[in-house]
């Protein structure tokens, strides 16, 4: 295993192209013989450049577990390729795929499912290695020693089962799993939003400080915003499969672009019962179609409030703005400035500067 | 007088271990159309004392050790269980997290809400089916007699909790408590649900007591608020004095230990430690375990809930030394 820290360099880590899934779903007919395909993710560009993190947010059935799922393999794509450190894994078989596996890892939601409740936190933290090759030796104790020191539990911690421990003890026992083999890429995939409120920070904090010592670089999946904001340094906003928006974490905060990106940060609430939301921001209405026949052209057209007739027939491509976000939106094209939508789309935009 | 009296409120339940006291000495008012926030972590017995109020726990294992539930001058504690049925859904009814389990699967919205107003009022057939839809339409269903004859799984989860609230509210009830209502449902649906309940406090001055475990739903609904740790009552005191001058050090700590939208802080100040099992709850205060305030003085004794200022009261032994600290929200 290499010790070398990897830094910013041009080639990205992971590459995603028309990264797709669909899951075939049995919706009708005799014998329910006719599927209908679930678009769970449905063509997605991204790159993730070594040591950065990535926070992907957007609400339930947005496709954004599908998609960390499948950056590591443990749902096959439809379509589409994953370029992992220069190569192209998206069809390596598991022979192949089991050598690029140790450098890309993912730390579950739920830390009480994610562990076998039979084994010891030694076990589970050795298991990884025993799966790739190494011996139940005095090496491999050695290293979930140091595993347990990097992710702040005490050693006499090796011989407790899973149950003994809390929830954030045990969220610390799978990111010492899945640090194990010295991965580059973590998939965390909402890491702390089965935790008690108090408990988030510590995990939250032992994230970072990890991805300082260890040169790491992370795709953080979650629905929660302000927890995404905090850990992130590029922000990528997704909607029934597809990508609405990304940006650097501060500009797609300060001045978010797509009207869903907008419309999600409006409905977090404040800290600040002198500044409730109610009657002063706009909600959008209604709720998230079925990504069984998700709505054609821009998938967000149904809630949005800035609607163009355009909008309902063709799906609006992820191009660079002006600003520097990638928006895959109709209002930042210049074809439909001047139309009712876009003068109140860019006066809503002047109003919250404001 | 108040609309809801609860006083001395103890709440314990049988255990392989033995009795554990899941609630201890709670206390509080509510009056017509204020919004309560209860706010707490898992095992704070929030939702406990939510549960021992509608008494809907189980007894056993379940024993009101002490303590007194006034509703509308009525001892609710020890009433029989056909009056207590009488007074669920027209003087308080209850809306839960997840709103698949708390409707049932097998019948219509149409027919739950119309089996709600039949349990507790004598109206025809007619004015049941007409109420159900006046109550679809205010808690912003779209096509509503459309939907009436639709079943809890052809609806969304956001829909679903506006339908809980229908059937909740449909009896005009004077008092609804919420216990997690938004925790299950994405933020965009959770803004819409939190407007909806206000809009319905507005409308009928119901008054609400909703519990959670998201400092950000309690500042954006509650008129007052009691944070509960570890079963007790620790902090209680209005909405903006919390967030403005938070005295117990757990408050503080709740209030600083999560991201904000608005914040650019490289590091969270995290709460060290992790929750008290309810069988293992340390002597002397609870939260001091945990607690850089903490003294000896701290271990020895429960800390007495103690009021600062009219209104707020604060159970912490070092509350003139936590005070003089500056607080603020990053």
């Amino acid at each position: 295993m290499s010790a070398t820290v990897p830094l910013l360099r041009p080639a990205p880590l992971l590459k995603l192209q028309g990264l797709t899934k669909h899951f075939p779903i049995r919706t009708g007919g005799i014998f329910r013989r006719v599927t209908t395909p679930l678009r769970a993710v449905d063509g997605i560009d991204l790159t993730i450049q070594a040591g950065e993190t990535l926070g992907l947010v957007g609400e339930s059935g947005c496709g954004k577990s599908t998609l960390g799922r499948m950056i590591i393999r443990l749902i096959e794509p439809t379509e589409g390729r994953i370029i992992f450190n220069g190569v192209d894994i998206t069809r390596l078989d598991m022979k192949a795929m089991r050598e690029h596996r140790r450098g890309m890892q993912i730390v579950f939601q739920d830390p009480f499912g994610a562990l076998n409740p039979r084994m010891t936190v030694e076990d589970i933290i050795m298991e990884p290695l025993l799966i790739h090759g190494a011996r139940a030796d005095a090496a491999a104790r050695q290293r979930v020693s140091d595993m347990l020191g990097l992710v702040g539990l005490p050693q006499r911690a090796r011989t407790r089962f899973p149950h003994e421990f809390s929830g954030g003890q045990r969220q610390r026992v799978g990111i010492a799993r899945a640090l194990v083999l010295n991965p580059s890429l973590l998939v965390c995939d909402e890491p702390v939003s089965a935790l008690d409120v108090s408990v988030q920070a510590q995990i939250v904090n032992l994230l970072q400080d990890l991805q300082r010592d260890l040169g790491l670089t992370y795709l953080f999946i979650a629905h929660d915003l302000s927890v995404v904001k905090h850990i992130s340094d590029r922000v990528a906003v997704m909607y029934l499969g597809r990508i609405a928006e990304i940006a650097d974490k501060r500009a797609i905060y300060a001045n978010p672009q797509h009207p869903y990106t907008q419309a999600l940060i409006a409905a977090v609430p404040v800290l600040n019962p002198r500044q409730r939301s109610r009657g002063r921001r706009v909600r959008i209405a209604g709720d998230i179609p079925s990504a069984l026949n998700p709505p054609p052209g821009c998938r967000f057209h149904t809630r949005c409030p800035y609607v163009m007739p355009v909008c309902r027939s063709v799906e609006p491509p992820l191009d660079p703005t002006a600003t520097g976000h990638l928006v895959a939106c109709h209002l930042m094209d210049p074809r439909h400035a001047g139309e009712d939508a876009t003068i109140r789309y860019q006066a809503a935009a002047r109003a919250r500067k404001t | 007088m108040s609309l809801l009296e609860v006083r001395d409120l103890t709440t314990a339940f049988q255990t392989e271990r033995g009795e554990i006291t899941a609630v201890e000495e709670v206390n509080f008012d509510l009056n017509e159309g204020e919004i309560l926030g209860i706010v707490g972590e898992s095992g704070s017995g929030k939702s406990v004392t939510a549960l021992t109020i509608m008494g809907l726990l189980p007894q056993p294992p379940a024993r009101v050790a002490a303590g007194s539930v006034r509703f509308g001058g009525t001892e609710l504690i020890g009433m029989s269980a056909p009056r207590l049925e009488r007074i669920r859904g027209s003087g308080i009814s209850m809306v839960f997290q997840e709103p698949m389990t708390s409707l049932n699967p097998v019948f219509t919205i149409g027919e739950q809400i119309m089996e709600t107003v039949r349990a507790h009022e004598r109206v025809s057939q007619r004015a049941q089916r007409d109420r159900a839809i006046e109550m679809l339409t205010k808690v912003g269903i779209p096509s509503p007699e459309l939907r009436m004859s639709d079943y809890p799984h052809q609806i969304s989860g956001g829909q679903r909790q506006r339908v809980m609230l229908a059937i909740a509210l449909a009896c005009r009830p004077k008092l609804l408590i919420a216990d997690e209502p938004t925790t299950a449902l994405d933020v965009t649906i959770q803004a819409q649900v939190l407007d909806l309940m206000m809009d319905l406090r507005d409308e009928f001055g119901t008054a609400i007591m909703i519990i959670t475990h998201n400092m950000g739903v309690i500042a954006e609904t509650a008129d007052r608020v009691m944070v509960m740790y570890a079963g007790r009552v620790v902090e209680h005191a209005p909405v903006n004095t919390l967030f403005e001058q938070p005295g117990h050090p757990y408050t503080r700590g709740l209030l600083q230990c999560v991201p904000t939208l608005e914040q650019d802080t490289s590091r969270l100040s995290a709460i060290p430690g992790s929750l008290p099992e309810p069988g293992r709850r340390p002597s002397g205060c609870r939260f001091a375990p945990r607690c850089r305030w903490r003294i000896e003085a701290c271990r020895a004794a429960l800390p007495p809930l103690l009021e600062q200022a009219p209104g707020h009261a604060t159970a912490c032994i070092r509350i003139a030394e936590v005070a003089k600290t500056p607080f603020s929200i990053p």
